[in-house]
């Protein structure tokens, strides 16, 4: 059997499990490890400028393909600069393992030099998290640690590695488990049969059916059975800011976004429905509003892995805890075969119902005449010119909720955001891990140019590794969306929500040695798009649109109402 | 409404700590905790009293189960089970309280398992108001000190919680 040092084992044992980039930053905990990476090429290392954005390009990365991003980073300060990232990565349930270098074993618990408590101090953020107390439990820990990021609801697993774990003539015998098993672990593998046939019962009997879907429909890789359910039935859909691509948003039956920025045929559609069927979606307050006042003549079924999931919130009618996937499966075969088929009479008179709603208020704004361009313009330019087919990673604000409403997402795993953390500085590094295991792609961060901030720094990382994205940058000169909130909730008092100091964004990107291009009114984005996507397709292009900085986003739900209470432009009101 | 929840646990570092911390980070209510090793040395027994409605009862034990090192776990509230909880409670015995404590003492099964020319250490077991009516009973002016050790609790009859 081989002989191998802890270093030596932690980097094939990611080889094994098919990794090809690790992305993190090196520190003293981790050069034994660090210096195992470059004795071999198989395992590649991208060297971040900040630990953070290392979990957030390995986020990115996870939330395109769904297998885990794997992060290494040192002991103290590099481990702490990760928590933001994995708290993402948890609150949406991405797989991602994040390696942490710790002090020697002997010198734990005497605040050592770049000593943490990183097993404390990510407890309440990972899914499960190791400590290696000895060389030879690394091939198993990494096993186990990529079955539990990846099984049941995915999330991030922490493994903390003291010094003395990887010492180079510290060898033992290597060999990589086929298959683990966690005694104390078993996430289920397939719905109840019973709840499944009362489920498509009632789901047939409706009146006024809404399907409601989220993320898990992304993560259970369940868009296609979604796609066939919903035509099957001809029921309407909306997606959560989470789910969006599972079902194509080009077509008749999507309703687009439910919640607090959702559509007001959606919001209005939920709370007159009869019944509910939410398949991975977990009733988040900014979707459901006031709880009390959520959708009130509704049964509602809910589809979801994660047993904590199902009535944390909203009460449900029949709880179905399944692989989507699996579940969809069965719901498909049963519609089959039994006799009672959908109320076609009333199915008819509610999509007209939904008609008339998407006639009052289907996504439209107020254009300027004065040159000056909306966000929303901004955004359905960019759906033009990528012809919908862009990998699109927000930040968090505004920007995030014009993209999620306006460009429309026809594919799953296309749309990376934030959502539940709502982390700003997440869309520039995540865009980054995309582009890097994609790079025939077109991946752009829609930002604004207070997120862009947070993780700047990272241009720099693009040049050494020759990282192409495009940044679209939405330039309102404010932070906007504590601005609109400002401008709604305290009587327009701007407290801390303006930039003043702004970067010279074009020179800032050459500075780093990529392309800056200004797009100060309507008529330069066209071109702006076109040089973007065309002459400089294998640049990182830097684009600073100028804004509408008096824009909000609508509708916007009243607080403290019903899904149907919306706020739909400045002065109007459901 | 007061609830049991006995959970079996693997025996390993942290283990404790996430539990623990999981109660603190959800904002649910721990009443009593006791954990120790049981006859197979891998697994811990941990016994926790909470309260609060159903609903967030409903929460603490799905999101204790989601805990990968939570093997199985049980509420005993919704069956027939026994609780114990033990108490060693000091207090001032002199003159002619001593034969009084004593009294009180035997009425409520404890025993005094240390004496002083002054003190009494009484051991009492039983379940909780047992514990809390011979508290009630003794008076708050003649206590010095009590140490208790939580609710440990089993279901009745045949009913195990094993892996």
């Amino acid at each position: 059997m081989e002989m191998l040092s802890g270093g030596e084992m932690l980097v094939r044992s990611l080889h094994e499990e098919g990794v090809e980039y690790v992305y993190g930053y090196p520190g003293g905990s981790l050069l034994h490890v660090y210096d195992a990476f470059y004795k071999q090429t198989a395992v590649k290392h991208v060297l971040v400028r900040h630990e953070q954005a290392a979990a957030h390009m390995a986020d990115g990365y996870a939330r395109a393909t769904g297998k885990p991003g794997v992060v290494m980073v040192t002991s103290g300060p590099g481990a702490t600069n990760t928590i933001t990232g994995i708290a993402t990565a948890f609150t949406d349930s991405i797989p991602m393992i994040v390696i942490t270098g710790q002090v020697m074993s002997h010198l734990i618990g005497d605040d050592a030099f770049q000593e943490t408590d990183m097993m404390g101090i990510s407890r309440p953020i990972v899914k499960h998290s190791f400590s290696i107390k000895h060389p030879t439990e690394i091939a198993e820990t990494v096993k186990k640690a990529f079955y539990i990021a990846t099984s049941g609801r995915p999330g991030p697993v922490v493994i903390d590695i003291p010094k003395d774990m990887t010492i180079p003539n510290d060898r033992h015998e290597f060999s990589y488990p086929k298959k683990v098993k966690i005694r104390s672990y078993a996430p289920p593998a397939k719905g109840h049969s019973g709840q499944i046939r009362k489920a498509v019962e009632l789901l047939l009997s409706a009146k006024r059916p809404m399907i409601y879907s989220g993320g898990g429909v992304i993560l259970g890789k369940a868009s296609d059975q979604l796609r066939k359910l919903v035509r099957e039935l001809n029921y309407p859909i909306t997606q959560t800011l989470m789910g969006l691509g599972a079902y194509p948003a080009t077509d008749r039956q999507s309703l687009g976004m439910l919640g607090m920025h959702g559509s007001y045929e959606a919001n209005m559609a939920m709370h007159n429905s009869d019944v509910i069927l939410a398949i991975g979606a977990r009733f988040d307050d900014r979707v459901t509003n006031a709880v009390n006042k959520f959708c009130p003549d509704a049964k509602i079924v809910h589809i979801d892995i994660d047993p904590s999931s199902i009535s944390k919130t909203v009460t449900v009618d029949i709880p179905i805890v399944g692989p989507v996937d699996s579940v969809l499966d069965e719901f498909l075969e049963i519609i089959a075969e039994i006799d009672q088929k959908p109320d076609a009479k009333a199915i008819d008179s509610w999509w007209k119902q939904i008609e008339e709603w998407r006639k009052r208020h289907g996504g439209e704004y107020e254009k300027n005449d004065n040159g000056l361009l909306k966000p929303q313009e901004a955004i359905e330019g960019l759906w033009k010119a990528t012809d919908g087919k862009a990998y699109i990673c927000s930040d968090v604000g505004q920007h995030q909720m014009f993209a999620a409403q306006y460009y429309k997402f026809d594919e799953p795993n296309k749309w990376i955001n934030s959502g539940g953390l709502g982390t700003m500085g997440f869309g520039f590094p995540a865009a980054m891990g995309i582009k890097l295991n994609f790079p025939d792609d077109m991946v752009v961060c829609v930002t604004g140019e207070g997120s862009i901030q947070m993780n700047i720094q990272e241009l720099s990382t693009c040049l050494q590794y020759g990282i192409p994205v495009k940044i679209f940058c939405l330039n309102n000169g404010y932070l906007g969306m504590v601005r609109q909130w400002q401008d709604m909730n305290y009587e327009g008092r701007h407290s801390s929500s303006y930039m003043e100091s702004l970067p010279d964004w074009t020179k800032l990107a050459e500075s780093y040695g990529h392309v800056g291009i200004n797009v100060e009114t309507k008529d330069q984005l066209q071109g702006a798009l076109d040089d973007c996507f065309g002459k400089y397709k294998d640049r990182l292009v830097f684009v600073n649109v100028a804004v509408d900085p008096e824009e909000h986003v609508y509708p916007m739900q009243v607080p403290m109402g019903a899904m149907r209470d919306m706020w739909l432009s400045k002065t109007e009101r459901t | 409404m007061r609830h049991i929840i006995s959970i079996l646990l693997e025996n390993e570092p942290g283990a404790l700590a996430r539990v623990v911390g999981l109660f603190a980070q959800r904002s649910y209510n721990i009443e009593t905790l006791t954990v120790a090793p049981t006859e197979d040395p891998t697994l811990s027994r941990m016994t926790i009293t909470t309260s609060g409605p159903d609903r967030v009862i409903e929460q603490i034990t799905k999101q204790l189960n989601k805990l990968i090192e939570v093997v199985k776990l049980v509420d005993l509230t919704e069956g027939a089970h026994l609780e114990r909880e033990l108490m060693l409670i000091k207090v001032k015995a002199s003159g002619s309280q001593r034969a009084e404590i004593k009294r009180t003492a035997d009425i409520f099964r404890g025993q005094i398992v240390d004496v002083t020319a002054n003190v009494y250490t009484i051991q009492l077991t039983g379940a909780t108001d047992k514990l809390e009516a011979f508290i009630e009973a003794i008076g708050p002016n003649c206590i010095l000190e009590t140490v208790r050790t939580g609710v440990s609790g089993i279901a009745r009859g045949e009913k195990t919680l094993s892996l």
